[in-house]
């Protein structure tokens, strides 16, 4: 269960957001809306533990973290605005650069399976310069299906995807919730959740 | 109760390993695609070690005695242009926000990172280093000095170089103000490697000057990589 109490923001000498609690349970979403610049991305990296709030606290299972805390780091998933790819590294080793680091060892043939699933297997030999910000996208699904973490943090995971692309997230998600998984997103456009459990925080 | 224990939370030594190869082993991939800045990192040491003999004189004596400085000086500067790559490329791209929510310990993949970093470009440049110094009538046993005090003393530009890369991160005119910050702390590796070399050439004996720049890479690889960890925090808030 991830808990948040009175988490405050501060940009600057602006205030972004004050007061914003939020419980998200196992199975369930919490998708957070709101005009642009009302503090998604920021609350979001709050959760995630890259920056610190300003005021109120964070608590993983029942338990109060810090930034960056170590138990959240080994739960959590995060996929932020940007991409993390290298443009000189495959697709492939993009791939299994990014599980490696969260601690996996997937075989040739997971790798191989989950860029099949995200429709990128005839890009698999390209390097990452010449995809589309959507295939990139599409990367980053494939690593969130290899690294089997209940915490999914979403920044806007539908920027960028077609149709065929918002599908395949919305059956990764419900595929993660009915697992058990918790997962937060914040979005402009409905994720297609139908059937999970569902909750929103409207931000501004 | 320490089965127990261990199975709840790893122990550290069984993430720092994995976590330095991860680092070292991804950034030596991401060099070798991109050979041409390396080759460009290594050529410009080349050139401004070999301006120097162009600029003052012939004389072989003259040349000898400033040798060793030229080649330190050098080898700063050009551990100094390839610094802002270390770190800047991976905040481009959120590759370091993920490294920093990584289960892996940070201080370990900041490690890797700077170990890659110095195999990259701080080996080339020692080296390459005794052909640059047979331009200055180097002797034999003063070459030998100076790829050692090279050997020992690039890592230490790396590691201190890293932290200043580190808290330059996404500042504006970053390259400028981190050869400001860095520089000075690089003097006395500069004074150390360049000495040792003199003190060869002169007959006294480099022990000395060696065994300081040793105690320095030292107390570098001790304290640098959590200095730089903690930049590479305030960095992504």
């Amino acid at each position: 269960m991830l808990e948040a109490q009175k988490l405050a923001a501060c940009r600057g000498f602006s205030r972004l957001f004050t007061e914003v609690s939020l419980r998200v349970h196992a199975g369930e979403a919490l998708v957070v809306t709101g005009a642009n610049g009302t503090g998604k991305t920021t609350l979001l990296r709050m959760l995630a533990g890259l920056s610190a709030p300003e005021s109120g606290e964070i608590r993983w299972q029942g338990k109060r973290v810090a930034p960056l805390d170590a138990k959240l780091r080994a739960a959590m998933a995060f996929a932020g605005h940007l991409p993390a790819l290298k443009d000189d590294l495959t697709a492939e080793e993009n791939l299994a650069s990014l599980v490696a680091l969260e601690g996996g060892a997937p075989s040739r043939e997971a790798l191989r399976d989950a860029l099949d699933s995200v429709a990128l297997a005839r890009q698999r030999a390209l390097p990452a310069r010449v995809l589309s910000q959507g295939q990139r996208r599409r990367i980053g699904l494939a690593r969130l299906s290899l690294i089997a973490r209940p915490l999914w943090l979403l920044d806007e995971p539908l920027a960028a995807l077609d149709a065929a692309g918002a599908e395949l997230l919305a059956r990764l998600l419900t595929g993660h919730l009915a697992q058990g998984g918790l997962a937060v997103a914040a979005t402009h456009a409905p994720l297609g959740l139908g059937g999970s459990r569902v909750a929103a925080l409207v931000l501004g | 109760m320490n089965a127990t224990a261990s199975t709840f939370a790893p122990e550290p030594a069984d993430m720092v390993w994995p976590a330095i190869r991860w680092a070292v082993a991804r950034d030596l991939k991401v060099a070798l695609r991109s050979r041409a800045e390396l080759g460009v990192q290594l050529l410009f040491y080349v050139i401004v070690a070999s301006l120097f003999p162009l600029a003052t004189t012939p004389e072989r004596n003259t040349l000898a005695s400033i040798g060793p400085g030229v080649l330190w000086v050098a080898a700063l500067l050009a551990s100094l242009l390839s610094l802002p790559r270390l770190f800047a490329g991976d905040h481009a791209d959120g590759t370091l926000e993920q490294i920093a929510l990584s289960p892996y310990p940070l201080v370990a993949l900041v490690s890797g990172k700077i170990v890659a970093h110095w195999l990259t470009t701080g080996l080339p440049v020692a080296l390459i280093a005794p052909l640059l110094g047979l331009q200055y009538a180097l002797g034999g046993e003063a070459l030998a000095v100076l790829v050692a005090t090279l050997l020992i003393g690039t890592p230490i530009l790396s590691l201190l170089g890293a932290i200043g890369a580190a808290l330059t991160l996404g500042l504006r005119a970053s390259g400028s103000l981190l050869a400001l910050l860095i520089l000075p702390l690089y003097v006395p590796v500069l004074i150390f490697g360049a000495g040792a070399v003199e003190a060869t050439r002169t007959g006294l004996g480099a022990s000395a000057h060696l065994s300081l720049l040793g105690a320095g890479l030292l107390v570098a690889c001790v304290g640098a990589p959590f200095a730089c960890a903690a930049a590479v925090r305030i960095a992504l808030d």
